[in-house]
C-alpha cells in the first residue's frame, strides 16, 4: 500500500465543511472561560452577550442588513422552518397560499408540505434542464391569496444559483413576502439583502468553515413572523433558549472570512473545478454534466453517468479514500431519486448514475489530479459489471 | 452499514461477465429502483456448470449476484432453483433492512435462467410464483 491508497479526500463540501483553525480559536474562549449566560445581569455575562453581539453584526454585514434582523438559530433547517411556517402563521388573514420550487432541499420542501396538511396551498414551481426557476412563472403563480414566495439561492446537489433579486422583484411587485434558503450561497454568491428583494434569508454555519448547529434567520424589519421557538426573551422574544455562544461566535468569525473576498475564492475553486470537469467528461464516455453550464456555484460538479449507479460508485470511490455524494435512489433512505434530477428532467437510470463532487478550501490541484486518475477507473470497472453497458464501448481499445 | 463480508464481495465480485455458450440466460430487475441482473448458466447433466453475471445496481445488489453465482456452482438446477434470498443474506452476513430487497435480485434471475434452459431443451418450465424466498410456496421444488 502506497501512501496513495491511505489518502482521505474529502469532495463533499455541499454536506459540511471542516472548520477553519480560526474559528475554533474564536470560539475556545466562550466554552470554559467566558461561559456566562448572556441574559444574567452581572458583569461577568458582558463577555458573552458582546460575544453575540459582535456576531450578529458579522452575519448582517455579510449580507448587507442590519444586526437587529439577524436572528440566531440551531442551522439552517430551523431558519428554513421558522421562515416559512412563521410567515404562513402570522399571514393567515391575508392569504393562505405559497409559491416555491420543486428542487428546493427538503428543510423548505417538508415544511410546506406540512403546511398543506394544515389547510395552506403551495405551488411547487417547476425548474428548467439546468435547475433555473423562471420568474415569469412565480409572477404567473401569484395569485390574490399568496402570501409567500421562496425559491433557494443555489441548490445544494446541482449548484444552480437562481434569479433570486428577479424572482424578489417579482414578489415585491405584488406585495408578496420573499424567502431564500441561502444555505449553499455564503461565501459563493455575494448577498445584498436590499438590492436583491429580500425578506427572509436561512444560512447555516457549517457550510461555510463554521461550527454545526448554528444558523441564523434574516427577517427584514417590519415583517410580521410568527414565534415557533417559545420560552425565554432571548433574541428579542423572538426566538427563545439560551444561546449557543460559542456557536454563534463561530458563526460570525467564519461568515466574515468567508464573505471577505468571495470573487478570489470563487476564481481558486472554479479553476480547479473546471479542470475536473473538462478531465472526467474527456476520459469517460457517456457522461454529462448536470445543472447549469455557468449559472452554478463555484465548488459543485454534478455528474451523471449511465450504466453504472450511485452508490457503487460512492463506495469505490471510498475504497480508495475519495468522500462524494449521489443523488441515486438506492442510496436514498426511500429508494427514490434525487427529486432535484427528477426535475431537471434526468430519466431515472440517468439520476442513478449521478455522483456529486464539491470542492473546499483545502482542496489542491494535487486532490484534482487524484479523481481524474481514480473516477475513470472506478467507472470503467462497474461499467464491466453492468449489463445495461453497450457491446462495443466507446473507449480506446487497449493494445 | 454494510458488513464486511458484502463489502469483499463488491470490492472483489467472482463470476463477472457473460458466457457465449450459455445454455440458460436469465434477466430479473426490480422495480424498487430500476437494478437490473443479467445471469449465464453452463449445464452438465442436471448440474450447473458455470454461471457468470452482470449487474446494475447497489453494492448490495452487485455483492449478492457475486455469492448467489458462487453458491449455485454444482448445485442440481432443482437446488438452485430453490436458493432463496434468505439464504443470500445469510452468506453475506446480512443486509441494512432497506437493502433486502436487493438480494431477490439473484435469485429471480436464477429462476428466469433455469427455465429459459428448460424450455430450449423442450422441457415444460417450472412454475414462477412471485417468490417470497422463503421456499414454502409450494412452488420451489423439493430439494434433492
Ligand atoms: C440548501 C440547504 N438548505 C438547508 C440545509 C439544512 O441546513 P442544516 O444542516 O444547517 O440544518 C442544507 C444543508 O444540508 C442545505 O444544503
Ligand atoms: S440496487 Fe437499488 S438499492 Fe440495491
Amino acid at each position: 500500500m502506497n501512501d496513495l491508497e491511505e489518502r482521505t479526500l474529502y469532495m463533499d463540501h455541499a454536506a459540511t465543511t471542516f472548520m477553519k483553525p480560526e474559528v475554533l480559536a474564536a470560539m475556545a474562549p466562550y466554552f470554559s472561560e467566558h461561559f456566562g449566560n448572556p441574559s444574567s445581569l452581572y458583569r461577568f455575562a458582558g463577555e458573552p452577550r458582546n460575544g453575540v453581539e459582535a456576531a450578529r453584526g458579522q452575519v448582517a454585514a455579510a449580507i448587507g442588513a442590519g444586526p437587529e434582523e439577524i436572528f440566531f438559530t440551531a442551522g439552517g433547517t430551523e431558519a428554513d422552518n421558522w421562515a416559512i411556517k412563521g410567515v404562513a402563521l402570522a399571514n393567515r388573514k391575508h392569504g393562505d397560499h405559497i409559491v416555491t420550487s420543486a428542487i428546493e432541499h427538503h428543510a423548505v420542501l417538508h415544511t410546506c408540505e406540512w403546511l398543506e396538511r394544515q389547510g395552506f396551498s403551495v405551488t411547487y414551481l417547476p425548474v428548467d434542464e439546468f435547475g433555473r426557476v423562471d420568474p415569469g412563472d412565480v409572477e404567473e403563480a401569484i395569485t390574490d391569496r399568496t402570501i409567500l414566495v421562496s425559491a433557494m439561492t443555489a441548490n445544494n446537489e446541482i449548484g444552480t444559483i437562481q434569479p433570486v433579486a428577479e424572482i424578489g422583484r417579482v414578489a415585491h411587485d405584488h406585495g408578496v413576502l420573499f424567502h431564500t434558503d441561502a444555505v449553499q450561497a455564503i461565501g459563493a454568491v455575494p448577498i445584498d439583502v436590499d438590492a436583491m428583494n429580500i425578506d427572509l434569508l436561512s444560512l447555516s454555519g457549517h457550510k461555510f468553515y463554521g461550527p454545526k448547529g448554528t444558523g441564523a434567520l434574516y427577517i427584514r424589519r417590519g415583517t410580521r413572523v410568527e414565534t415557533l421557538i417559545h420560552g425565554g426573551g432571548q433574541e428579542r422574544r423572538r426566538r427563545a433558549g439560551t444561546e449557543n455562544v460559542p456557536g454563534i461566535v463561530g458563526l460570525g468569525r467564519a461568515i466574515e472570512l468567508a464573505t471577505a473576498d468571495i470573487a478570489g475564492h470563487n476564481r481558486r475553486i472554479a479553476s480547479m473545478r473546471d479542470r475536473l470537469v473538462r478531465g472526467i467528461l474527456d476520459a469517460i464516455p457517456d457522461s454529462r454534466l448536470n445543472g447549469h453550464p455557468t449559472e452554478r456555484l463555484a465548488n459543485n460538479a454534478n455528474f451523471s453517468f449511465r450504466y453504472v449507479e450511485g452508490e457503487s460508485i460512492l463506495l469505490l470511490l471510498n475504497a480508495r479514500g475519495i468522500c462524494a455524494s449521489t443523488g441515486s435512489a438506492c442510496s436514498s433512505g426511500s429508494l427514490e431519486p434525487s427529486h432535484v434530477l427528477l426535475a431537471i428532467g434526468l430519466p431515472h437510470e440517468e439520476a442513478h448514475g449521478s455522483l456529486r463532487l464539491t470542492l473546499g478550501d483545502a482542496n489542491t490541484e494535487d486532490d484534482v489530479d487524484y479523481v481524474l486518475e481514480v473516477l475513470p477507473e472506478v467507472i470503467g470497472r462497474l461499467r464491466e459489471i453492468s449489463p445495461l453497458t453497450p457491446p462495443s464501448p466507446r473507449v480506446p481499445e487497449a493494445e | 452499514m454494510y458488513t464486511e463480508k458484502v463489502i469483499e464481495e463488491f470490492t472483489n465480485p467472482q463470476n463477472v461477465g457473460e458466457l457465449a455458450d450459455a445454455d440458460g440466460v436469465g434477466e430479473a430487475g426490480s422495480p424498487t429502483c430500476g437494478d437490473t441482473m443479467k445471469i449465464y448458466l453452463k449445464v452438465e447433466g442436471d448440474r450447473i456448470a458455470d454461471a457468470r453475471f452482470r449487474t446494475f445496481g447497489c453494492a448490495a445488489a452487485i455483492a449478492s449476484s457475486s455469492v448467489a453465482t458462487r453458491m449455485i456452482l454444482g448445485m442440481t438446477l432443482a437446488e438452485a432453483w430453490s436458493l432463496s434470498n434468505a439464504e443470500v443474506l445469510d452468506a453475506l452476513g446480512g443486509l441494512p433492512e432497506p437493502k433486502v430487497h436487493c438480494s431477490l435480485l439473484a435469485p429471480d434471475a436464477i429462476r428466469v435462467a433455469i427455465n429459459d434452459y428448460r424450455v430450449r431443451r423442450g422441457l415444460e418450465p417450472w412454475e414462477r410464483k412471485s417468490c417470497s424466498g422463503g421456499g414454502d410456496c409450494g412452488s420451489c421444488p423439493k430439494k434433492g
